[in-house]
């Protein structure tokens, strides 16, 4: 039987009849890993005797010993989690994030870290301290980022299923790049307790999976109110799968034009309009919409982020955990010299960047004029979307406005990477949800992504749509051959 | 020029991070690049906009005055790179 | 050239809740390093804060007791500084929006006039690790990191040492009258810093002010004061310039010293904490606080004046305390005198408790009312004497019997019966003939001695005036 090939519930309903065993399950990826993971590197920590090991002392659950695989910045109880970063080097939490305890008390097995961009810095997997993974449908391409590992190694079939995180995209673009599902489930949706932290007020945790189908089963368990959570929602977690409908019949779906009218790949736009056709015939009606202040979000962004991310990696000082300088420290202040040190050895160059960046905006003299101003630019993007929702149930875009890019491409450009994100960021800047899924190929056989957004909390119309679209398509089964 | 190199040895300082001086020229023209991007947004009025500091509209969430457990020592120190008597080492503060 | 002196202090009160700030550690004091932590209070990657209920309680009712203005809204905000202590490298405080502003605490000034040192602002904010120092570096202990901190700042109203002492001591009893802080600056749960300058006479704008830290007691912040103004003073008075600094108080050699370390001035890169939703303080919830909050020192020490008739002084000190003006009320109801009780209370009662380190809250425990009641009147009645009740107070503490049973037991009853006393008079007289003698002749001081023999045959328990009155008669001068 081939295993890989398969969804997670289609492995859960194998599991179910007794026609298969997590054990059997988790040797087949692992012997896959091993087999091709060296062209791929989407696994950073993986420690396969632990992990078979580790089925016998599963708990009891609806996910019977199913693996997944962790992105590294979630905190896993006394495994490495390090970011893809130098200075968090040997960081074995003593805890488990939330998310990780719902899934092992689902009786989920965690399979090993995937790789990342550092600290979640990037769209391309390329700022990791472990190398870059490579895209599995081109090897010479990226996979996107910056849960480039989770996207690939669902992707390549080493695992049914990835968590990843999601700032400005790092899920859905990824996703897209990797032709599998990515969603950011609305922001309070899901925990962040134990997501090592990049942009407290854009974070995310969300599934990567197959098909949508599995994308709900896993928001499902991920999902729900957390009270180590202060920005976690309090609100009952509706069941995602049970409640899929693909009838979308006079749903309202709009297509805003500033995404339209950006100068995206030709195929990108074809596939998109392909997608309109097929969701037309199912019934659903599409408007033009505006999202007038589309044109701010990178910039509004790129402050914002940097400027919460140079808080939140302000802790990483060789102090309790990490790297610590190995250099002379100069003697008059050895312990200023340990944080400068440790740090400009820790952190890689787009960390310092992001870190630096950050930084200023948020130094005296320049808080009004950057973060403040920011913060009020993002209040009329949030607003742009509300005003969209009175008229519309959903809205669709790419997800990027191309297919994978070489690796190297445009690491030595940061703006340019960061242009990359124009699609994605909007969602996040709002806190609504947003679903990436295939919906074609390029002609060197690239992945295309198709983007629905939808209303806070909304994330069963983005399921609906999704599936409606996946019950008569098949791009979301087309493979990479690795 | 929104940034010159001045200004980010300063704000390197600042973030305690160490920048590798023949980097800097290069670090300092990326920096710069983004920071002019940034500009953009004052081409927006937002004198009648607030800020938006949270994406939610929580509020008052609390936890009670109680008791948990917490970390026995040597979990708290596990992956201290120096420890002494139950303690975080560092290099001497004078 | 005259100067007057401007001062203003900054105080750090820990709140005496049962686990921290934004995580369930427990607050114990002097438990051994890095035993309460946990995930959040070490600030480990990943961790999220979620606020105390308890902490914005107390903190709305010191707010509330300094008189300060409320806010309806309140959010928190990152502090960001590099230092071991702080593990997330910044601290999550308020900034330009505090809890309470705009309040005022009444103080007495050395010439016993009235004065109101205004309160600038009170805001909530988590407190840092411990550090200590050894020879080759130096060790962090998280289980202070983390605790409830409310930060009480003036405006510079304060004019002397003196004025700053007695801010503090007010400061402390409105803090304990609201059982919110033990205030132990030993502990650390009350700390703090001062800012001092001077300016000539009837000048309006503020001179260059310095920073003082390390002061241990208010003991300590009244002398550091004090020698700061004696050093600003000198120096402008020489012509010199005063510099902008932070100077830490030596307890030891009783002075000042720069910190030396060159001051950075510090960019703290506040902005809102974006892991925290803001609060609402309801008006009612305001005011229900504010009709929950017991008498506080001030009032209490005017009702005690008027309804008691007892002097400022006395009520002054006995408001100081809670628990003792709260005994002293339950006392004062049920006997003649206010004042006995109070005399009772400010001198031998107080010390007892002082010396032996007892918490004046287990007064009421340990020496019941109607005990120390009981007692005053075997002294009105003349059971025994008021030496004797001194002498068995001690005894009551420590045993929990009454007067009456102690003095059975110990066989202290005053002897009040004439003819016994006669008795033993008429053997002092005659054992000191010639001091009898004396006495006879005019030298006054002699019969003091008499009834001192008397008093020592009689183990004490004579009636000193009875003693006294046949003395007289015996030698003929009554």
């Amino acid at each position: 039987m081939d295993i890989v090939n398969k969804t997670a519930i289609e492995l859960l309903e194998l599991l179910e009849k007794g026609e298969i065993t997590s054990w059997e399950i988790a040797s087949a990826y692992l012997k896959r890993i091993e087999s091709s993971d060296a062209k791929i590197n989407a696994f950073v920590h993986l420690d396969p005797e632990q992990v078979l090991k580790k089925i016998k002392t599963l708990p009891e659950g609806k996910l019977k010993g199913l693996p997944i695989a962790i992105k590294d910045n979630l905190c896993v109880k006394n495994q490495l989690t390090t970011c893809a970063s130098k200075i968090l080097n040997g960081f074995r939490p003593p805890y488990d994030a939330t998310v990780i305890e719902k899934l092992e008390q689902a009786g989920a097995l965690v399979l090993g870290k995937v790789n990342m961009d550092e600290f979640a810095f990037g769209s391309s997997c390329e700022t990791s301290c472990y190398g870059p993974t490579h895209n599995p449908w081109n090897t010479e391409c990226a996979p996107g980022g910056s849960s480039g590992g989770s996207a690939a190694s669902v992707a390549a079939q080493f695992t049914p299923w990835a968590l990843g995180s999601d700032t400005g995209g790092s899920i859905r673009q990824p996703a897209s790049l990797c032709g599998v599902v990515g969603l950011k489930p609305t922001y309070g949706r899901v925990s962040r307790y134990g997501l090592i932290a990049f942009a407290s007020s854009l974070d995310q945790i969300g599934p990567l999976t197959h098909d949508v189908r599995d994308a709900a089963l896993l928001l499902n368990i991920i999902a729900g109110y957390d009270k180590k959570d202060s920005t976690s929602v309090n609100i009952e977690t509706p069941d995602y799968l049970a409640n899929l409908n693909e009838n979308i019949k006079g749903l309202k779906i709009g297509l805003p034009k500033e995404y339209f009218d950006v100068d995206s790949n030709p195929e990108v736009k074809q596939s998109i309009q392909q997608v309109i056709e097929i969701l037309k015939s199912l019934g659903a009606q599409f408007k033009e919409i505006s999202l007038p202040h589309t044109e701010y979000a990178v910039a509004t962004y790129y402050i914002i982020a940097p400027s919460e991310a140079s808080s939140n990696l302000a802790r990483f000082d060789g102090v309790q955990y990490g790297l610590r300088t190995d250099n002379k420290l100069d003697k008059e202040s050895p312990l200023i010299d340990m944080y400068l040190k440790t740090r400009g050895e820790g952190f890689g160059p787009e960390a310092k960047r992001r870190v630096i960046l950050g930084t200023y905006a948020l130094s005296s003299g320049y808080y009004d004029a950057y973060y403040l101003k920011a913060l009020k630019v993002r209040t009329k993007i949030s607003q742009d979307f509300k005003d969209a929702f009175k008229n519309v149930d959903c809205i669709i875009t790419p997800t990027s406005p191309t297919g994978a890019f070489k690796l190297g491409e445009r690491i030595n450009d940061p703006l340019a990477m960061y242009l990359s994100d124009i699609f994605t960021i909007s969602a996040n800047l709002a806190g609504i949800p947003a679903l990436s899924i295939p919906c074609g190929l390029t002609a060197e056989k690239l992945p295309i992504g198709l983007q629905v957004l939808g209303k806070s909390f909304d994330e069963q119309t983005l399921f609906n749509v999704a599936y409606a679209y996946q019950q008569n398509t098949d791009w979301h089964k087309k493979k990479a051959e690795i | 020029m929104a940034l010159d190199k001045i200004q980010v040895k300063y704000v390197a300082k600042l973030s305690r991070i160490e920048l590798a001086e023949d980097n800097l020229d290069n670090f300092t023209s990326q920096l710069d690049k983004i920071l002019n991007y940034m500009e953009k947004l004052n081409q927006l009025d937002t004198s009648e906009a607030s800020a938006s500091i949270h994406v939610l509209e929580l509020k008052n969430v609390f936890r009670k005055d109680e008791n948990k457990t917490s970390l026995p020592n040597e979990e708290a120190l596990q992956n201290a790179p120096k420890k002494e008597t139950g303690q975080f080492e560092v290099p001497k503060i004078i | 050239m005259q100067y007057e002196t401007v001062i203003g202090l900054e105080v750090h009160v820990q709140m005496d809740t049962q686990s921290k700030a934004f995580c369930g550690c427990s607050t114990l004091f002097g438990q051994p390093a890095n035993t309460q932590t946990c995930p959040v209070c070490l600030g480990l990657p990943g961790v999220l804060p979620v606020l105390n209920e308890k902490f914005l309680q107390y903190a709305i009712k010191v707010a509330l007791a300094l008189n300060c203005k409320v806010s309806n809204y309140l959010k928190f905000d990152r502090k960001h500084y590099y230092y071991p202590d702080l593990p997330k490298n910044y601290q999550i405080s308020q900034y330009d929006m505090p809890l309470a502003e705009h309040g005022y605490l009444e103080i007495e000034t050395e010439n016993s006039t009235a004065k109101k040192i205004r309160v600038l602002r009170a805001h909530m904010e988590e407190d840092a690790g411990k550090l200590i120092h050894t020879s080759q570096s130096s060790l962090v202990d998280y289980n202070r990191t983390g605790m409830c901190l409310l930060e009480i700042v003036t405006e510079p109203d304060i004019s002397s040492a003196h004025e700053a002492y007695d801010y503090l001591t007010r400061l402390k009893s409105i803090l304990e009258y609201l059982e919110v802080s033990d205030c132990d600056m030993e502990k650390g749960s009350l700390r703090c810093d001062a800012n001092i300058s001077l300016r000539p006479v009837g000048e309006t704008k503020l001179g260059v002010k310095t920073e003082l830290k390390n002061m241990n007691s208010f003991k300590g912040v009244r002398d550091a004061l004090e020698y700061e103004v004696i050093r600003q003073e000198k120096a402008l008075n020489a012509g010199e310039l005063i510099v902008q600094e932070t100077r830490l108080w030596d307890e030891n050699k009783q002075k000042t010293f720069t910190m030396r370390t060159k001051e950075e001035a510090h960019d703290y890169r506040y902005f809102p904490e974006p892991d925290l939703p803001p609060f609402t303080i309801e008006d009612k919830t305001i005011e229900t606080v504010r009709k929950e909050l017991p008498e506080l020192p001030a009032v209490k020490k005017e009702r005690l004046v008027s309804e008691y008739k007892i002097t400022e002084y006395d009520a002054n000190v006995i408001s100081a305390d809670k628990y003792i003006a709260l005994y002293f009320e339950e006392a004062a109801k049920e006997y003649k005198s206010p004042k006995t009780i109070a005399n009772w209370l400010m001198g031998d009662i107080m010390n007892y408790i002082h010396n032996n380190q007892l918490e004046s809250k287990k007064l009421a425990e340990i020496l019941p009312v109607k005990y120390l009641i009981e007692m005053l009147e075997l002294i009105d009645n003349n059971t025994i004497s008021g030496k004797i009740a001194k002498k068995i107070l001690p005894d009551m503490f420590t045993s929990g019997n009454t007067a009456t049973q102690i003095i059975t037991e110990k066989n202290l009853v005053q002897i009040s019966d004439t003819s016994q006393i006669e008795t033993i008079v008429d053997e002092v007289i005659q054992e000191h003939a010639s001091v009898a003698e004396d006495f006879r002749n005019g030298t006054d001081k002699a019969l003091m001695f008499l009834v001192g023999q008397v008093m020592k045959k009689t183990r004490g328990k004579a009636n000193p005036q009875i003693v006294n009155d046949i003395l007289r008669k015996k030698l003929g001068t009554t």
